[in-house]
């Protein structure tokens, strides 16, 4: 059964992808090692796990302003989420998404986004029409 | 998000493809926050380390320095942030010939466009501080808070992308801190600690930004004793950004837009408390005491001239651990007056390196501490070591003066 979300429109191409899920946030320059591709600072809730072709789904965006040019960086080497969503984007986040074209949504009607999309759901991030569609479980 | 005459033309490429990226980029932003329109902007900060920017960010930067120099040419004062290699200490870091070239790329690019090659994040302490209402498009939060907040001008995060577009535009989108309504307070805490010193205004500032927690939320403060100094709202205010992406606070009857809570609006909101105890709670996961010292770092924010003095006092007579390294960062030109005034001689003659127009956690840090062993690192920043154990070391957090006793005993004291 598939459900859809209404978030504020965003940045970025329509991707469909697995969901990796958790109530946290997000900086490129503070959480991941970018060359492994993995969540690498200890106390985030998916340290040690894969970031690559996921539909990331977070709470907001924390730290500095660096993701604005590593999520360019990311795309370029191949080694980047499909699509960021989160409860509430900063700056910086949509700014990085504009850069490296990367699907960007935020701001849903439903809630809380990082409890309406479980990891693994096969969801369809849409960000001209600010829809994403939970396709259902992997 | 209505576009000027001016912008129209640059969308359309006439006047090159950089202004065309630059309005097309503008463009996506500004939609994304309902901007009604740009605003032009007095000065662009870009923060643009090659570590973040990778091979794929300095080609792209290159492809607008090759065009002609009427296409290319930023059309404001920009200036950039720390940068990510110092071309006259990178060997002995353990910095590679490649980091440097890339960095070399990105400098001969960023000078073919007209930019001020300031490397610095406290250019509001040593290049041009903005003035109350001035719009801006800074990049590192640090910046943009301090100039938000204690100077009154106006700026969002820019990131280094669009720093540039604002640089080549001369406007930004219209959004956010540009606005009054996103300028009102938010949350209001009141403070029952005071700070003493630089590491307390930074647990200070990084306590209220994690409750904080977001872009959206402004903090009034009350409780404040005393008017704080610059490098005191500089540790508050980049510790606040980094713990909480907090981009604005404001200090009940001290900072410009504050002269009373009622101002901002402080006055209708229910107060939080912040207590020794919330504060002691932040710092715990960065105690270490009795731990083997790898490396003492000052930097995130760069020092100031200050700074840069105190340090020097504190190494003068005594001699860094064997084991322990001791790294300062500041900007080039407070670099000149300190080797001038001799503050560099001294720091040397304690062992320490002082790196100039850089910042530790800017400059590939990882592979830093990979090339040097380094995973015990101490520090007066909460800034920094918020950053750094994604990066893998244990960062621990001590006042100047115990960094520097730490760094001379070789064990955190």
């Amino acid at each position: 059964m598939t459900r859809t979300l209404t978030c504020h429109p965003g940045i970025g191409p329509t991707v469909t992808g697995p969901a990796l899920v958790a109530q946290d946030n997000f900086s490129a320059r503070y959480d991941l090692d970018r060359i492994a591709g993995v969540f690498s600072r200890p106390q985030h809730a998916l340290y040690g796990q894969s970031y690559r072709d996921v539909v990331l789904v977070l709470n907001t965006a924390k730290g500095g302003v660096a993701t604005a040019w590593m999520l360019h960086e990311m795309t370029a080497r191949g080694v980047a989420p499909l699509a960021i969503v989160l409860n509430r984007a900063n700056t910086i986040l949509a700014q990085g998404a504009a850069l490296a074209n990367m699907a960007l949504v935020d701001r849903f009607a439903d809630g809380d986004v990082t409890t309406l999309i479980a990891t693994g759901d096969h969801v369809t991030v849409d960000p001209s029409q600010g829809l994403v569609t939970i396709l259902g479980g992997a | 998000m209505k576009l000027t005459d001016l912008e129209l033309e640059m969308l359309a490429g006439e006047h090159g493809r950089a202004r065309q990226w630059a309005v097309r980029h503008q463009q996506q932003v500004g939609r994304m926050f309902d901007a009604a329109d740009t605003v032009a902007v007095a000065q662009a900060h870009m923060m643009a380390d090659p570590e973040s920017l990778g091979e794929a960010g300095v080609a792209l930067v290159e492809g607008f320095a090759a065009l002609p120099e009427a296409d290319r040419r930023v059309r404001v004062p920009m200036i950039t942030d720390p940068r990510g290699v110092d071309l006259t200490c990178y060997e002995p870091l353990g910095q590679t010939e490649e980091m440097a070239n890339l960095e070399r790329r990105f400098v001969a690019a960023c000078r073919a466009m007209g930019i001020l090659m300031t490397d610095t994040c406290i250019n509001y302490q040593t290049i041009m501080p903005p003035v109350l209402g001035e719009h801006m498009a800074y990049g590192d939060t640090g910046v943009v808070i301090y100039s938000n907040s204690v100077c009154g001008a106006r700026s969002n995060f820019e990131g280094g992308p669009s720093a540039l577009a604002a640089g080549l535009t001369g406007r930004t989108p219209r959004y956010g801190l540009h606005l009054d309504e996103h300028r009102r307070a938010t949350r209001r805490y009141r403070v029952h600690a005071q700070p003493a010193d630089l590491m307390d205004w930074g647990l200070l500032g990084a306590t209220i930004g994690r409750m904080a927690g977001s872009y959206w939320e402004v903090p009034v403060i009350e409780g404040i004793e005393g008017i704080p100094g610059s490098d005191a709202l500089k540790h508050f205010g980049a510790a606040m950004a980094s713990f909480g992406s907090t981009p604005l606070f404001h200090l009940a009857g001290i900072t410009p837009e504050c002269p009373t809570l009622a101002a901002v609006g402080g006055d209708a909101l229910p107060a939080t408390d912040i207590t020794a105890e919330d504060i002691a709670a932040l710092r715990a996961p960065f105690e270490a005491r009795g731990d083997r010292l790898d490396v003492v770092v000052f930097a995130a924010p760069q020092l100031s001239l200050v700074e840069m003095g105190q340090v020097a006092a504190l190494c003068r007579g005594r001699h860094r651990h064997p084991d322990t390294a001791l790294i300062v960062c500041t900007p080039p030109g407070v670099y000149a007056d300190a080797v001038r005034m001799g503050h560099v001689a001294e720091i040397e003659a304690f062992g320490g390196r002082v790196l100039q127009g850089t910042c530790f956690y800017q400059q590939y840090a990882r592979e830093i501490g990979q090339a040097n062993g380094w995973t015990r690192l101490l520090s007066n920043s909460a800034k920094i070591v918020n950053i750094l154990g994604g990066y893998g070391y244990r960062p621990a957090l001590a006042t100047m003066a115990d960094c520097i006793a730490s760094a001379e005993a070789g064990r955190v004291l």
